[in-house]
């Protein structure tokens, strides 16, 4: 056996492989709330912003391959572990009883799959554009004169999106679930990386749990402002 | 509490099982006690009256009594040693509960401990961990001076911490995926923090992980339920500490 399917193998290194995914697709995640949050600075910017996106051409579809891989990754080997556990208690208590472990933590699987049926309907909501192509299909006309071209309206399609009361239901559901699951995950990285100590344990658990219902808020600011015509109200369908 | 002669009268459900492969179930009992009865007492009590009325009693490990051999593993209403923090079966008193309680005991439950009787489990997972690397490797005949090695404070206080480890198994009992992580991590680190334990510390993490993980116990989802019913109370630092050796002698590539 090699070394890595050694240590991948392993309850100590699987755990730590999907602390290194979770880490990536957390970066990935204040990220993206910080590209969509451009939102509120308006039409232009929102738009721009999603234009240089797809000017990145190659490096695009790299750091999509990237994040697949990761996610993938981040998926197998947290489900892996989970079977595993099962199976190390084929008995269980007649009477059971929880002493501290929260709920988040307890249900990782179930809020890590909720995300992930997520994200596929978010990729097919506003990547491909399969759920409401009308609303997908929106372009605005930027540039003057023999530099004159049209764009996605990247912003435009948020705000038609977000107008309805099923997709704003989905989204508040999807990120609740989210916060849960960074909740425990975010605090639980330090720990799997082997940092510990009785001083700073208790400010990055307090903090940890913080950022990630901050996280969950600020992705939950854009359909909640859309629908309560807090911005957006210029577009028209 | 209990009325005022301090007499109790309690309702049991104990897991019976003849033995080990065989299938059991969890039977009730009505036992009178006395609140100063220790946990075990009480136990005894019920099984001097199953012996009179020509029944199996029910078998349950023990031996100090005291809190110190670690023998003692009932998981009492759901949690490992009971109810009061820090404290073994055997040192838990029965007025931590109340007149008229229903108590529910049943055995460590994971692959690795097989039920061998009743409460009875065989750890002798825990042996085979602390034989694949829980030790020190040193040459007998030449005795090194006890004070030669200075060792500071704060590592010596604690390794001690680690080391009050009496390998009940309550850790794995708690844990909700029966991983063994708390007691690995715990054999692990009290010798890594000693500068004789240094030396060997790559293998010794290595090995270590293995074999726990070759027993069939669960991986560690960072939830302390552990830390939580330790009855000494182990920091579930000592597993970060594994956490980080384990991958650092990985990288390393350590021979094992
Ligand atoms: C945006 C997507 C996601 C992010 C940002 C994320 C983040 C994280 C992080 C940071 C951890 C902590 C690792 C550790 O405890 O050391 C983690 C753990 C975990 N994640 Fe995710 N995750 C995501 C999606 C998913 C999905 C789709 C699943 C599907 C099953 C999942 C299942 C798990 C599980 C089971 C754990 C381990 C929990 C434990 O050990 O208690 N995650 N995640
Ligand atoms: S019987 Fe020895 S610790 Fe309880």
């Amino acid at each position: 056996m090699s070394r890595l399917t050694k240590f991948l193998g392993s309850t100590v290194g699987a755990k730590f492989v999907v602390a290194v995914t979770g880490t990536l697709l957390s970066l990935f995640v204040v990220g993206h709330l910080a590209g969509n949050l451009l939102l509120f600075r308006g039409r232009d910017a929102m738009n721009t912003y999603a234009e240089s996106l797809q000017h990145l051409g190659a490096a695009l579809w790299l750091i999509r391959g990237g994040l697949l891989a990761v996610f993938a990754t981040h998926i197998v080997l947290a489900i892996r572990l989970k079977l595993r556990n099962q199976s190390a208690r084929p008995a269980g208590y007649a009477h059971e009883a929880t002493v501290q472990a929260s709920w988040a933590s307890r249900s990782m699987v179930l809020t890590g799959l909720v995300v992930l049926a997520f994200v596929l309907m978010h990729l097919a909501h506003f990547t491909l554009g399969w759920l409401e192509p009308t609303k997908y299909a929106v372009h605005e006309t930027v540039g003057s004169g023999d530099l004159l071209r049209e764009r996605h309206d990247v912003y435009a399609m948020v705000v038609l999106g977000f107008r309805s009361d099923l997709f704003v239901a989905l989204y508040v559901v999807a990120m609740v679930v989210l916060g849960l699951h960074l909740s425990h995950a975010l605090q639980s990285l330090f720990q799997s990386f082997g940092f510990r100590s009785p001083s700073f344990t208790p400010v990055i658990e307090r903090v940890c749990g913080t950022v990630a219902w901050v996280l969950a808020a600020g992705f939950l600011l854009i359909p909640l402002a859309v629908r309560l015509d807090l911005v957006g109200t210029e577009v028209t369908p | 509490m209990a009325n005022a002669t301090g007499t109790m009268r309690l309702k049991l459900h104990i897991w019976r099982q003849k033995g080990p492969n065989q299938s059991g179930a969890i039977k009730t009992y009505d036992v009178t006690a006395n609140e100063h009865m220790s946990f075990l007492e009480m136990l005894d009590v019920l099984n001097q009256e199953l012996i009179g009325k020509g029944e199996e009693p029910v078998a349950f490990d023990h031996d100090c009594r005291e809190g110190i051999c670690g023998s003692c593993n009932l998981v009492i209403n759901g949690v490992p040693h009971g109810p009061q923090r820090g404290t073994t079966a055997c040192q838990l008193h029965m007025r931590t509960f109340k007149d008229g309680d229903e108590i529910w005991i049943e055995p460590w439950r994971a692959k690795a401990f097989p039920v061998i009787k009743d409460l009875v489990v065989d750890r002798g997972a825990f042996d085979r961990i602390i034989a694949a690397g829980g030790y020190v490797s040193v040459n007998t005949g030449s005795a090194p001076d006890a004070n030669e090695i200075l060792i500071g404070k704060a590592d010596a206080e604690e390794a001690f911490g680690y080391a009050a480890c009496i390998g009940c198994g309550a850790c794995v009992a708690a844990c909700k995926n029966a991983s063994a992580m708390l007691f690995t991590a715990a054999k692990f680190a009290h010798l890594q923090k000693l500068p004789q334990g240094r030396v060997e510390a790559d293998r010794r993490a290595v090995r270590m992980v293995q074999q726990h993980d070759a027993e069939g116990f669960g991986s560690c989802t960072n939830q302390y339920e552990c830390e939580a019913v330790c009855p000494k109370e182990i920091s579930v630092t000592s597993i970060a500490r594994l956490n980080a050796a384990y991958r650092r002698a990985s990288l390393r590539s350590v021979e094992v």
